[in-house]
């Protein structure tokens, strides 16, 4: 029993992870840009369809994806960036959250008309087969892997934003873009890599994915909508609430599938909707 | 008929996104709600006048609880929450046993309206869903144009001049979420009806997307934008679906993008525009 916990428990931070990942671009982007990135499950799943192609086609392997997939998404991002968004900053919000609707219906229409919707498995990397024997439990060595590289590039965004000059300059810019453009900062600049570096954020998720899940076309919508559950629980407001509520409903959500696994899909839902009611801010959001 | 149970559903989406300036991104949920419940009912009892009334119902004690928790945040959060809601409904309904899980309801009956009418007949069905579609376009037309409309048109353009003039921001909101889930909810079961199946489609994020792009496409803020958006997405779903298959997403999602950079009005918006600059012309010259 408690090693099925200890189980599930390492399984539901795990998802944690991909939570933090996503709603920590999805953070980033909305400071910078003011729209909600609804591609933002698109492009998780681009990551990960890219690691499994560049096996399958090519023959290129884990490492290589974990380089190249986010790198190509940034490219990606940069031309959506320019190519769409641009043209809707100055008009309601809401517009943001439509057109990357239609992206996201776009990308995943696509794959799945080449690829269909069953599930593909990915071997896990030599490196990370087997498991830690830690006495109590079996701790399988991908899983620490996804853990301890989450934890590390959430710290290095940590660390970007807010201890460096690009940071700082980000930070101004999401306070008060006129201000700063007129202090010779290339602002549109800023918000291309700002967006850039969101979604290859997402693909670095996506192939992080890769092995523990089954990759298909779906998987990104499907966890694009938890996230946002995530987002609104926690707040967009800061870095390090993004990462703490991803991991903590990953955890919760492991914990529910032991007790009442009926409620594993739903119980970050019924948080969301406790939330609202006795903190309507968010956890550590603040009302903008 | 599948077109006019979409188009009432537009209709009652666009009173919220179109008027009131909110953008729902869970309507499915009321939508499959009514459509679950009334056929259920439906196949239970066999009175179809009940069954659309109770899922109607139901829709709106829905539209209620979703109401109230979604007025509590602002701005764009109340699309990412009614879409997690709505998430939440339709995994419920997953798991629930009286939906028939993945496989939905099938072979409801479509009896006797009032016990004369008989719906077995598809051109009385036919009448008795056009009369349903009218009463509702009705129901929103009127909304619209009471000062109850008038109170939610001055929420969509100044929400805080709305409130200093001493309304309940709040409570507007939540009512006119209450009427346009019902009426969500009374094309949902209208549409189980028709159908004579309900699915977990219904309730998935994918529908809650079709109708907000019927209003843009239609043309939000207007009456008849919707109905016209509704009858261009379907005719348009039905034709490419046999040719194309699972292509027709990559087409949606296009309209969308489209929609959005250069199209904003949409169709009767645009219509409208072009009317008012060819006559607004005359005038001058």
């Amino acid at each position: 029993m408690l090693s099925a916990l200890l189980g599930q428990l390492v399984v539901g931070l795990v998802n944690g992870c991909f939570y933090a990942m996503l709603s920590l671009g999805l953070s980033i982007i909305f400071g910078m840009l003011d729209i909600v990135n609804f591609a933002h499950g698109a492009f998780y799943m681009l990551g990960a369809m890219l690691t499994w192609f560049a096996l399958d086609q090519f023959g290129v392997g884990y490492w290589w994806s974990l380089l190249l997939a986010p790198l190509i998404l940034a490219v990606a991002g940069v031309l959506v960036e320019r190519g769409l968004l641009r043209w809707i900053y100055r008009i309601d919000r809401s517009y943001g959250l439509l057109l990357t609707f239609g992206l996201t219906l776009v990308i995943e229409g696509l794959l799945r008309y080449k690829y269909g919707v069953s599930g593909r498995p990915y071997t896990i990397p030599e490196a990370f087969q087997g498991a830690f024997n830690l006495g109590f439990m079996f701790l399988p060595k991908y899983r620490a892997w996804v853990v301890g590289a989450t934890l590390l590039i959430s710290l290095i965004t940590w660390l970007l934003i807010e201890r460096t000059h690009v940071g700082a300059y980000l930070r101004a810019a999401t306070e008060n873009p006129t201000l700063v453009r007129a202090f010779g900062i290339n602002v549109p600049a800023m918000i291309t890599i700002t967006y850039a570096v969101g979604v290859a954020l997402a693909g670095l998720a996506g192939v992080l994915a890769a092995p523990a899940i089954q990759i298909s076309p779906l998987m990104g919508s499907n966890l694009i909508i938890v996230v946002f559950a995530v987002v609104v629980i926690g707040g967009m407001g800061s870095i390090l609430g993004s990462i703490v509520t991803g991991l903590g409903l990953g955890l919760i959500e492991g914990l529910t599938k032991v007790f009442y696994p009926q409620a594993s899909s739903t119980v970050v839902f019924f948080i969301m909707a406790i939330v609202l009611l006795l903190r309507p801010a968010g956890l550590f959001g603040r009302e903008r | 008929m599948r077109a006019l149970c979409f188009a009432l559903f537009a209709c009652a989406f666009n009173l919220l996104l179109g008027y009131t300036g909110l953008l729902s991104f869970g309507h499915a949920a009321f939508f499959s709600t009514a459509g679950y419940l009334a056929g259920y009912l439906i196949k239970l009892h066999g009175f179809p006048g009940f069954g659309i009334l109770a899922g109607t119902i139901a829709a709106a004690a829905l539209g209620l609880i979703v109401g109230s928790l979604v007025v509590r945040r602002q701005g764009i959060y109340f699309s990412m929450i009614t879409l997690a809601l709505a998430q939440l409904v339709y995994f419920i309904y997953l798991e629930a046993s009286f939906t028939g899980g993945e496989d939905g309801l099938q072979a409801i009956p479509r009896g006797r309206l009032f016990w004369v009418i008989n719906l077995e007949d598809d051109r009385t069905l036919y009448y008795v869903v056009l009369a349903i579609f009218l009463f509702g376009v009705l129901a929103v037309r009127r909304t619209i144009h009471s000062p109850f409309g008038q109170v939610l048109k001055a929420i969509r353009e100044n929400e805080p001049r709305a409130i200093s003039l001493g309304y309940d921001v709040n409570r507007y909101k939540i009512a006119a979420f209450v009427i346009s889930a019902a009426l969500s909810g009374l094309a949902g079961a209208t549409k189980a009806l028709v159908f004579t199946f309900v699915t977990l489609t219904d309730a998935d994020w994918h529908t809650s997307g079709d109708v907000v792009l019927m209003s843009l496409l239609g043309g939000m803020g207007t009456v008849t934008g919707p109905i016209v958006g509704a009858f261009s997405i379907v005719t348009l779903e039905d034709q490419l679906s046999d040719k194309v298959g699972s292509f027709v997403t990559v087409i949606i999602g296009a309209i969308f993008i489209v929609c959005v950079l250069v199209f904003r009005r949409g169709i009767v918006g645009e219509i409208a525009a072009l009317y008012q600059r060819v006559v607004g012309r005359r005038e001058v010259g």
